[in-house]
């Protein structure tokens, strides 16, 4: 009898307990020490039994001899490893969230030479797609704009954030989609002439827009900027001309490349990353030559021609390398939610010849590099920003687990919508309905 | 008329059979790690084949004279990877003209020159079961292919006497077309309605044959018998067990409504093909026996895959349900023991456990357990052979078997393998996939908009 004194306040445990838990997770920031591990720094070789030691966001120790202050949270990290955040070159996170419904996609707008869409404007910062993909290892992509001509510009984000400025990774690039002499797919029946004319056309277009840009960098440097009119196109391509800012050029056909990189040196543009580049093991050395990065990808994916090799879209970024290309690796998924899978992509390609230390490289300091932010990511040093995972083993490694994700020094809850699924649905109760 | 109609089977099946040669070949492969899938995994092990059958397993078995001998150490040998979902090396894939088009069969248009049944073995498929789309609530009926490539005769790549099966497609594919076209279905109500109609066709055609068939035999009978009607034929046989089922679904209420119908009409051999959100209505799924062939981890490229899980698999498998992952894809095809191994990410299943996924599940949703499906004296010798633990992101398939004939050589392989060359064809331009579509050619005969490529998933 006297136990019922005790009910109400019972009830108000299991009532907060219960509150607590239907609420989502949060992010953490703190100092934390994860120790004990395996290290692979990327940069700096591996380390064992090594501590990382995080603060304010960034890294601020790494090495077997750390001294953990006193107020750092330890995780220990025995039998696991760290690896810096995974970068996916390319893809659609946060501008789609269901691929087949318009409402839902903000990937493209309408018009051929839109330089200034920009792709950070449209992120959804709450997309189910960003927990689903950082919880795997991915950490920072950058997200593209799809459509014509020039479609916008990209941004490269880190997956954490509640606005878009708290997620921008600092790049963005202009897209240019080069006319392409390919086919678009099996359904694509127009004749060998009707894509000859489309892309004699684009070219010609994009030409004129290039032509008017410089002018128009020629008029605002004359006047200050105080001489044009508002021009938003020409106000986007400025940096570009000016050689300040990057241009992505979307290429794949062989042929098309040749043309990229005729046109590039034509032009003098100055900051160019090759995206795609499908068919780059054809002209590898012509495009080591002319010095020009590439992000390479999907590596998963079949080969352009059908009298080519069946791994050939496999050993591409292995190719690429060989013969001196700086090559990042990307998924470029845009409709399957799918850019968790970018350890797979890199991991299909160390297997087909690239080997494992590069593809690594090339999710990781690659692109940072590319994207001119490896002073913050893309390696395990210190006074880089904290964007890290802890892992079972080896990410390329399908069975692998993520264990923590850190973004910007934030703990990332490993959470997502598909985990939450398992979750309920393991042993769903009440079971099955009787029949 | 049901001798009459066996006859007519008999003869259209010499027709189509007879002259279909397939080569079976005999081979010893000596001291591989063998994945038997059914009774565990054999380290340096045999597999003796001869004339496309395993005919004994084990250690150090004398090779017969004059046998081809594959030295497999170090590599890993598995069962040939049977897909039960594909539609490569189909010249057309949906029949969209109705609601209801049992009556029409993909292995009328099976295109042996298709450099994606190469492609396949080469990612160490050796099976695929070749699917209708899903256009329509009841579509086509399917046909199960072994990867015989090199035969220009598409009658050789059928897998001889498999079980017959059928498509059906539920949810938004099957409504989507109903709305263009202006008739029913335009809801999953809709679609449940057209199924359950169609069968109620049937039992009464099936009635009325009945009833001519007893009355034919009173004596001084006159009359003549019901028209013959091979839509209906179809669902009848479907009611008689003899054709599988194989529907399209994603979202648990869809599922679960089709579930209900089988058992109102007592279909028993049903097996639901991506069912994403199956993960929600296991346990009903398991209790009826239902089996679920899926994708490893696609989701969200329209809105009924939107809630999807990676988890799905492991949740069913845990569940009791049998689960196979199929690729619906000609590049996913390629690598489907990594989608298997993402079972292991998502959810821990074991080595066997994730292997079955890709192996004796599909063959049993296809009814060819039997046959294929694992290492086994007896069964068909569809092999796959492994460089690494094919679970294992730096596998590589080096050699696919199918009956004995070795029909991919990674150290053999030219880079052009295809078996026919269109002298007008250019050579000079590739085609690429966009990024936001599906791969294979579900748009085929059918309509011109990008809505269509997803009539296939």
């Amino acid at each position: 009898m006297k136990n019922k004194a005790y009910l109400p306040l019972l009830f108000l445990i299991a009532f907060f307990t219960t509150a607590l838990q239907a609420q989502n997770p949060k992010a953490k920031s703190g100092t934390f020490a994860l120790t004990n591990a395996t290290i692979e720094t990327v940069t700096k070789g591996v380390i064992t039994n090594g501590t990382v030691l995080i603060s304010k966001g960034k890294i601020t120790a790494v090495g077997t001899t750390v001294t953990v202050p006193q107020d750092a949270e330890v995780i220990d990290c025995s039998g696991h490893w760290i690896y810096p955040g995974l970068i996916d070159g390319g893809t659609g996170v946060g501008l789609f969230e269901i691929g087949q419904i318009p409402q839902a996609t903000d990937a493209s707008e309408a018009g051929q030479i839109i330089p200034q869409m920009k792709a950070l404007t449209a992120i959804n910062p709450n997309s189910a797609h960003i927990p689903v993909t950082r919880i795997s290892g991915v950490t920072t992509v950058l997200t593209i704009p799809s459509g014509g001509l020039f479609p916008g510009t990209a941004a490269l984000i880190n997956l954490h954030g509640y606005v878009p400025d708290q997620m921008y990774a600092g790049f963005e690039g202009v897209v240019l989609n080069f006319p392409t002499t390919g086919r678009r797919g099996f359904y694509d029946r127009r004749t060998d002439e009707e894509i000859k004319k489309a892309v004699e056309k684009s070219l010609s277009q994009i030409n004129d827009v290039w032509d008017k840009a410089v002018q128009y960098h020629k008029l605002d440097s004359a006047t200050k900027g105080k001489g044009v009119t508002y021009y938003p196109e020409m106000q986007a391509l400025l940096p570009v001309v000016r050689g300040e800012g990057s241009l992505l050029i979307e290429v794949n056909a062989a042929n098309d490349i040749l043309e990229v990189l005729k046109w590039v040196k034509e032009k003098k543009v100055k900051k160019v990353i090759l995206t795609g580049v499908m068919e780059g093991w054809r002209v590898a050395e012509q495009i080591a030559k002319a010095g020009i990065s590439v992000i390479a990808g999907p590596v998963q994916e079949l080969p352009s021609r059908e009298y080519d090799r069946y791994d050939k879209a496999y050993a591409n970024p292995g190719l690429l390398k060989k013969a001196g290309v700086k090559v990042a690796i990307r998924t470029n998924d845009r409709s399957r939610g799918n850019s968790r899978n970018l350890p797979y992509h890199a991991g299909f390609a160390a297997t087909y010849g690239m080997g494992r230390e590069d593809a690594l490289r090339a999710v990781t300091i690659i692109p940072a590099e590319i994207f001119g932010v490896q002073d913050r990511l893309g390696s395990i040093e210190v006074g880089k920003n904290a964007t890290l995972f802890v892992s079972s083993g080896d990410p390329f490694e399908t069975k692998t687990q993520i264990i923590h994700v850190f973004i910007d020094g934030w703990q990332i809850p490993m959470v997502s919508r598909q985990t939450q699924f398992y979750d309920e649905f393991l042993n769903r109760e009440p079971g099955a309905a009787k029949n | 008329m049901k001798k009459i109609t066996m006859l007519f089977l008999a003869v259209l099946s010499c027709g189509a059979f007879a002259q279909a040669q397939v080569d079976r070949g005999s081979m010893l492969i000596k001291n591989g790690t063998v994945f038997t899938i059914t009774k565990g995994t054999l380290e340096n092990t045999d597999v003796l084949v001869r004339d496309g059958k395993i005919t004994q397993v084990g250690k150090n078995i004398p090779a017969p004279t004059g046998i081809k001998i594959i030295d497999a150490s170090g590599l890993f040998v598995m069962p040939g990877i049977i897909d039960a979902h594909s539609h490569i090396a189909l010249s057309s894939i949906n029949e969209g003209t109705n609601a209801i088009t049992p009556e029409v069969w993909t292995g009328d248009v099976v295109n042996p020159l298709s450099i994606s049944i190469y492609r396949a073995l080469a990612g160490g498929v050796t099976t695929v079961h070749a699917m209708h789309g899903s256009a329509n609530s009841i579509g086509g009926q399917c046909e199960t292919l072994k990867l015989r490539y090199g035969t220009v005769d598409a009658d050789v790549l059928r897998m001889e006497d498999a079980p017959r099966t059928i498509k059906f497609a539920l949810g938004e594919n099957p409504t989507g077309h109903g709305r263009r076209d202006g008739q029913q279905p335009q809801s999953r109500m809709g679609v449940e309605f057209v199924i359950r109609q169609a069968f109620s066709e049937a039992k009464e055609y099936m009635a009325t044959w009945e009833t001519y068939n007893k009355a034919k035999l009173q004596k001084g009978f006159r009359g003549s018998p019901p028209s013959y009607n091979l839509r209906l034929e179809t669902l009848a046989d479907i009611l008689k067990g003899n054709i599988i089922v194989h529907c399209h679904s994603y979202r648990a209420d869809e599922i679960n409504m089709l579930l209900n119908v089988c058992r109102d009409f007592g279909i028993r051999r049903i097996v639901f093909q991506h069912v994403n959100e199956g993960f929600k209505v296991a346990p009903e799924l398991a209790a009826y026996g239902a089996m679920a062939s899926v994708f490893s981890d696609w989701w969200s490229y329209k809105l009924e895959v939107y809630y999807s899980t990676a988890y799905n698999a492991t949740i069913l498998t845990r569940n009791g349900v049998t689960t196979s992952i199929n690729s619906d894809d000609a590049e996913l095809m390629r690598h489907l023991y990594h989608e298997a191994a993402k079972t292991q990410k998502y959810g821990g299943l074991k080595d066997d456990e994730a292997l079955s996924l890709i192996t004796i599940n599909p063959a049993r949703q296809l009814g060819i357990e039997n046959r294929v499906g694992s290492i086994e004296a007896g069964k068909e010798a569809d092999i796959a052979i492994f460089k690494n633990h094919p679970l294992s992101i730096y596998t590589i398939p080096v050699l696919t078997i199918v009956d004995g004939i070795v029909r991919f050589d990674r150290e053999k392989d030219v880079d052009d393998m295809r078996l026919y060359i269109d002298p007008k064809e250019s050579i000079d331009i590739p085609t690429f996939q966009e990024a936001d579509h599906t791969h294979e050619n579900c748009m085929l005969g059918a309509e011109e908009t990008a809505q269509n490529i997803f009539d296939l998933n």
